[in-house]
């Protein structure tokens, strides 16, 4: 365990543990987490290095820590944040002295139980860091959302481009990094990039936090998901969380947790959450609970995702519970082509693949269902958590 | 060039379509989907036109 060691969260713990952090100079640093290899965690998994130089290269810089963790299904940053807030911060420290900032700001949930933790590890350092508190909304966590909360108090995702890192905070290039990924920065400034190689996949090394059916567990990338997950008595496997993708069990047999395995397999490592469905569950029922839920949050700017979504949500119920006919079917079909890619963010693009992945993983379901034969299953208990709609 | 709506400015007027309907097409909702592609040559001044006329100027024009 590298991030999620039996420290306790106070800063002389976290020294105690870690040792105390001291910053190397900014050439260095980048050099050491290009070397380091290290990939985003929030979900796109992409080089933090080569964000870091294209921010730093910009006039006055700005960092945000994205500490919100949006996916329903997902645990591993609220753990990481209230057990090891320290490691957060140091990650934050190292992503300032990288890019040369001395704007730094953190964004969690409002309601986020690790709000009071990081108030008091604050309180424990020498280190000016804007806290946002930001609203429980799916899209509220979006980084250009969170731009625009911290710009002008409104969570919604903008046009881009511009992107953040061509222009965030205060019109600033601005570094969006996960709080896990800022973990690892505070290891990799400390340890260098050798050590930080020294486990996971070659190509996209270091540990990942994952969130297995509810539980927070730290492993090497690259390690068959069959380790980490029960397959046993399963159906399919819902990989990066509603942003991601259904998988078969037969696949996840086989694939192991990299970027690009999953990516392989039609899947997404995303922001690491991984749900196995039981064999008694509907896989058709879960998807349209969580279209539902998409649908619900999306942001209410773009008219294809606020006229697309709900329309699909309400053909995914008919599908899983009926009233089903087949006008439903062919318009679901068409939503599904003419909504992706027609709005500001990446919202109904990842409704859109979460519903075609279902559609696919469970097509004998679909088929057993437009026969007239909805399965069992269908008042099985829920597997997927849904928050409830109007909680903070 | 190419054709581009900005989503969240964009309130299905629909001028567009009407405008430059090689390019543009309404989805049942009365949004348009554009088509993403270089414009050719003949259809920059009718595009020019397009976005121009856009009452919430939602259409852009972008330089490759």
């Amino acid at each position: 365990m590298r991030l999620l060691t039996q420290s306790g969260p106070t800063l002389a713990e976290h020294e105690a543990m870690h040792g105390r952090l001291t910053l190397p100079p900014r050439v260095q640093l980048l050099d050491a987490v290009e070397a380091a290899g290290l990939l985003g965690r929030g979900g796109a998994g992409f080089p933090t290095a080569r964000k870091m130089r294209t921010v730093g290269a910009g006039k006055h810089p700005a960092v945000l820590g994205n500490a919100c963790e949006g996916e329903p299904a997902s645990r591993k940053d609220v753990q990481l944040l209230t057990r090891h807030p320290h490691l957060v911060l140091d990650g934050l420290a190292v992503a300032a002295a990288a890019v040369g900032a001395k704007d730094v700001h953190l964004a969690l949930h409002a309601d986020s139980p690790a709000l009071p933790v990081l108030r008091a590890a604050l309180a424990e350092r020498r280190q000016p860091v804007t806290l946002h508190e930001v609203p429980r909304r799916y899209t509220a966590s979006e980084e250009t959302a969170l731009i625009s909360f911290v710009n002008t108090g409104t969570a919604k995702p903008l046009f881009t481009p511009p992107r953040p890192f061509e222009q965030g905070i205060a019109k600033r290039p601005t570094l969006v990094n996960n709080a896990e990924t800022l973990a690892h920065l505070a290891l990799i400034a400390r340890h260098g990039p050798a050590w930080f190689r020294e486990v996971g996949d070659p190509e996209e090394p270091g540990t990942l936090l994952l969130t297995v059916d509810g539980a927070v567990v730290e492993v090497p990338s690259g390690r068959p998901l069959r380790q980490v997950a029960d397959l046993g008595g399963k159906q399919a496997v819902l990989v990066g969380g509603y942003f991601g993708t259904w998988i078969s069990v037969a696949q996840a047999h086989e694939v192991t947790l990299t970027h690009r395995d999953l990516r392989a397999a039609g899947g997404a490592l995303g922001a690491g959450i991984v749900l196995t469905l039981p064999a008694g569950s509907c896989g058709l029922v879960e998807t349209a609970r969580v279209a539902a839920y998409l649908a619900n949050e999306n942001a209410g700017q773009c008219g294809p995702c606020f006229n697309g979504l709900p329309a699909i949500a309400n053909a995914v119920r008919a599908l899983a519970v009926g009233p089903w006919d087949e006008a439903t079917m062919v318009a679901l079909d068409r939503w599904l082509g003419v909504v992706p890619g027609r709005g500001a963010c990446h919202h109904p693009d990842g409704a859109v693949r979460f519903v075609l992945s279902a559609l696919a993983v469970f097509a004998q379901d679909v088929a057993a269902h437009r026969a007239g034969h909805p399965c069992a299953g269908a008042h099985a208990a829920s597997v997927l958590p849904v928050p409830r709609r109007g909680a903070a | 060039m190419r054709l581009r709506v900005n989503p969240i400015e964009c309130a299905a007027h629909g001028l567009c379509a009407e405008l430059l309907p090689e390019w543009v097409s309404l989805d049942e909702w009365g949004y348009p989907a554009v088509d993403d592609q270089p414009l050719p040559a003949q259809l920059v001044k009718d595009a020019k036109r397009a976005a121009a006329a856009c009452p919430t100027l939602a259409l852009k024009l972008l330089h490759d």
